[in-house]
């Protein structure tokens, strides 16, 4: 039996009352939680870069496919003979507000350069932190024309902006149509109505004239990015008559479109997209055999080139099963611009880090076209696109006929026939 | 356009709407007699959801099949919710109902993200492709089932106020509070037993939305903001306004995407709320304050 005389001293002895031991709780829950969600912490020496991308939130599949490029990363660089980076994650939850204190947080935690964010707006709110702080930034993914025109010395963009998109797409449909002996008369064109899927849009109004395009847009539906039913929005395209669909999506969105197009017993001759969606894996895996058919006139790789081999083997051997994509591609050519960089800068310095950004010239490389050099206002404009066709769960190349590696299968099979 | 597209998104937006109603319930009922607005609706929604497809990914039990377990076990989740941590803050000041509500909505998002991840997440019933053919009227299968499913559960909720001694003590809870504790009711369970069952009804919302639309943690604010609209449209603490306010919703969005702009179809919920709340305050069914 223990009485209240002998408990004290033991308690005393312990150094922990009840208080302080849920005083403690609490603060283990607050700095796990900040550990946990937002920022991962760097490992190892190196260049601490600052990875931002969607991890959670509307865009967290295509933000965790990213990841896979940062993941693959490690190895293939190191068989470049470049440095070591040390990463560090951070999670923008889809959204330009919190991927701006995110980008500040990193910086403040120590980054020394910035990685991301696979959205227009997201990369727009990052690159006035950056330019601000006077952090290198280098977008993996976003076309927003308007971020490499604000005269900003901190910010590199590895990616082609909307107009290029559009007009590598527009004449990659041009090639393709003239491969099947037809093309629609009209289409519907339905995309997001963010950054990205705004700039398409103003884009495509000011591109597709040039091109003389064999086809009318019959009607522009605009839809919300985190929208959760799109039978409307495809109701409205189909009731227009249109014998295609253009699209600009995202991910969820395109899920969400294939499934209303089944249901509303609608199959289009073609799914022509001019953004992501239609490609990733989580599309393949979602909707299995409805998954086969779509068109999508992306920024892509050369399946000839030496260092795409590397990429397809390490993303096989890291993750069996998934197709390489413009996610993994870009993420990881980010990477290299920034590994690359910091070897010739031999520093951490930001300014000289920059100016070794600047005067980048890799052309062992993965994406399409000659390689990687920035323009004086950080662009790489010499990037082109792809036309290419989901088949049997992969993906094949068939535009342009230069690096195609399958022939087009037009037009799209019926929905309610592919058993 | 042609005509038979109005009816076609009229009707889509109409069952669309009767699981708004049906999650909008459970508000209505828990503010109806413990007068505490749940701020963590939608995200008890979420729970729901993702029970679902935990079972429908380990067991391919339909979410339909397993409405009544769920909603069983959010009737418990809410029930000691309720007991241990609302019921302590029933007479304290409205703010502070906020900040424990909103608390545990947020515990409640990260608990999911830290389970189940940020990847939105679905079910892929043999149905879910499927749509009914009336003429020249084509029906969403799943949404066609999901709004039977909706009315049926509200009924059974409705019957049980109506019918049951236990529904007619919390009615006369919310009705006269001093005269139910006069005649010897027990407040606190009662209240205890109402929360829960609001959190049943909308577990069984979020068994019957996991069909209709993929779901991710975050859902939960959006969808809790949406019960709001409803209830205040239909008239807070009206159990018929809240289903009536679901359907005005589903099919005001719908109409609204297809006339309009599909992107702005949100706009057109809360153009009616406010229409709502300028002429008739209480909400459709509501009862004025005089």
């Amino acid at each position: 039996m223990t009485t209240s005389s002998q408990r004290k001293p033991a308690r005393a002895r312990a150094g922990l009352s009840r208080r302080m031991f849920a005083a403690g709780v609490g603060a283990a829950g607050v700095l796990a939680g900040t550990g946990t969600f937002s920022i991962g912490r760097a490992q190892g020496a190196g260049l601490k870069v600052g990875v931002l991308l969607p991890r959670s939130g509307v865009q967290a599949g295509i933000g965790q496919d990213c990841q896979r490029g940062v993941e693959i990363a490690a190895g293939i660089l190191k068989d470049l003979g470049l440095p070591d980076l040390a990463i560090m994650n951070g999670d923008t939850e889809s959204s330009p507000d919190v991927a701006r204190s995110r980008a500040e947080r990193l910086i403040s935690e120590g980054a020394q350069l910035l990685v991301g964010a696979f959205d227009s707006g997201q990369s727009t709110a990052i690159a006035q932190v950056a330019e601000q702080k006077g952090i290198p930034f280098i977008i993996n993914i976003a076309a927003a024309p308007p971020i490499t025109e604000q005269g900003y010395k901190f910010v590199f963009r590895n990616f082609p902006i909307a107009p290029v998109i559009l007009g590598d797409a527009f004449t990659n449909q041009k090639e393709l149509f003239a491969a099947a002996g037809t093309h629609p008369k009209s289409v519907a064109f339905m995309h997001v109505n963010d950054t990205f899927g705004s700039a398409m849009q103003g884009g495509i109004s000011a591109v597709m004239p040039r091109h003389n395009m064999p086809y009318t847009i019959a009607e522009t539906i605009a839809y919300d990015p985190a929208a959760r039913d799109l039978s409307v929005e495809v109701a409205k395209a189909k009731a227009t008559g249109a014998e295609a669909l253009l699209v600009v999506s995202r991910l969820n969105d395109a899920i969400l479109l294939t499934r209303e197009l089944v249901k509303q017993r609608w199959t289009p001759m073609a799914v022509l997209s001019m953004g992501p969606g239609w490609y990733e894996d989580q599309y393949f895996k979602t909707l299995g055999k409805l998954s086969d058919g779509p068109l999508s006139f992306v920024p892509w790789y050369d399946p000839s080139k030496k260092l795409s081999k590397q990429l397809e083997a390490a993303l096989a051997k890291a993750h069996p099963g998934i197709n390489l994509n413009t996610n993994h591609i870009y993420t990881f050519e980010a990477l290299l611009v920034a590994a690359d960089a910091y070897k010739r800068a031999g520093s951490t310095d930001p300014k000289a880090l920059a100016d070794a950004i600047r005067a980048t010239n890799i052309t062992d490389n993965v994406s399409t076209g000659p390689g990687i050099r920035f323009n004086e206002k950080g662009q790489n404009d010499k990037l082109s696109n792809s036309a290419i066709q989901n088949r049997d769960g992969k993906l094949v190349t068939v535009a342009p006929k230069a690096i195609a590696n399958a022939t087009l299968q037009w037009p799209l099979p019926a929905y309610d026939k592919r058993g | 356009m042609p005509a038979d597209i109005y009816l076609n998104v009229a009707v889509s937006g109409l069952l669309t709407g009767l699981v708004y109603g049906l999650m909008a319930l459970g508000l209505s009922v828990i503010f109806g007699v413990v007068r505490v607005v749940n701020f963590a609706h939608g995200e008890m929604m979420t729970i729901a959801m993702y029970l679902a497809i935990a079972l429908f990914s380990a067991y391919r039990l339909d979410p339909l099949v397993m409405l009544v377990p769920i909603a069983g076990v959010l009737f418990a989740l809410g029930y000691v919710l309720q007991r241990g941590l609302i019921n302590p803050f029933i007479n304290r000041p409205e703010h502070s109902q906020f900040m424990l509500l909103v608390a545990i909505a947020l515990i409640m998002v990260n608990g999911l993200l830290i389970v189940f991840g940020p990847d939105a997440q679905s079910v892929q019933t043999r149905y879910a492709f499927d749509s009914f053919m009336l003429g020249r009227l084509i029906v969403d299968a799943t949404k066609v089932y999901a709004g039977i499913a909706a009315l049926v559960v509200a009924a059974a909720l409705f019957a049980f106020f109506r019918f049951t001694l236990a529904g007619k003590a919390i009615r006369a809870c919310a009705d006269n509070y001093a005269g139910a504790l006069v005649v010897g009711l027990d407040v606190k369970r009662l209240y205890a037993l109402t929360f829960g069952l609001g959190a049943a009804c909308v577990g069984a919302a979020g068994c019957i939305m996991v069909l209709l639309v993929d779901v991710t943690p975050p859902l939960g604010p959006a969808y809790t903001l949406l019960a709001f609209v409803i209830v205040i449209t239909g008239g807070l603490g009206s159990m018929p306004g809240a289903l009536i306010g679901g359907v005005l919703i589903g099919v005001t969005e719908a109409l609204g995407g297809l006339l309009f702009t599909p992107s702005a179809k949100s706009m057109f919920a809360f153009g009616l709320l406010v229409l709502v709340l300028l002429f008739r305050p209480q909400g459709i069914l509501g009862k004025s304050p005089s």
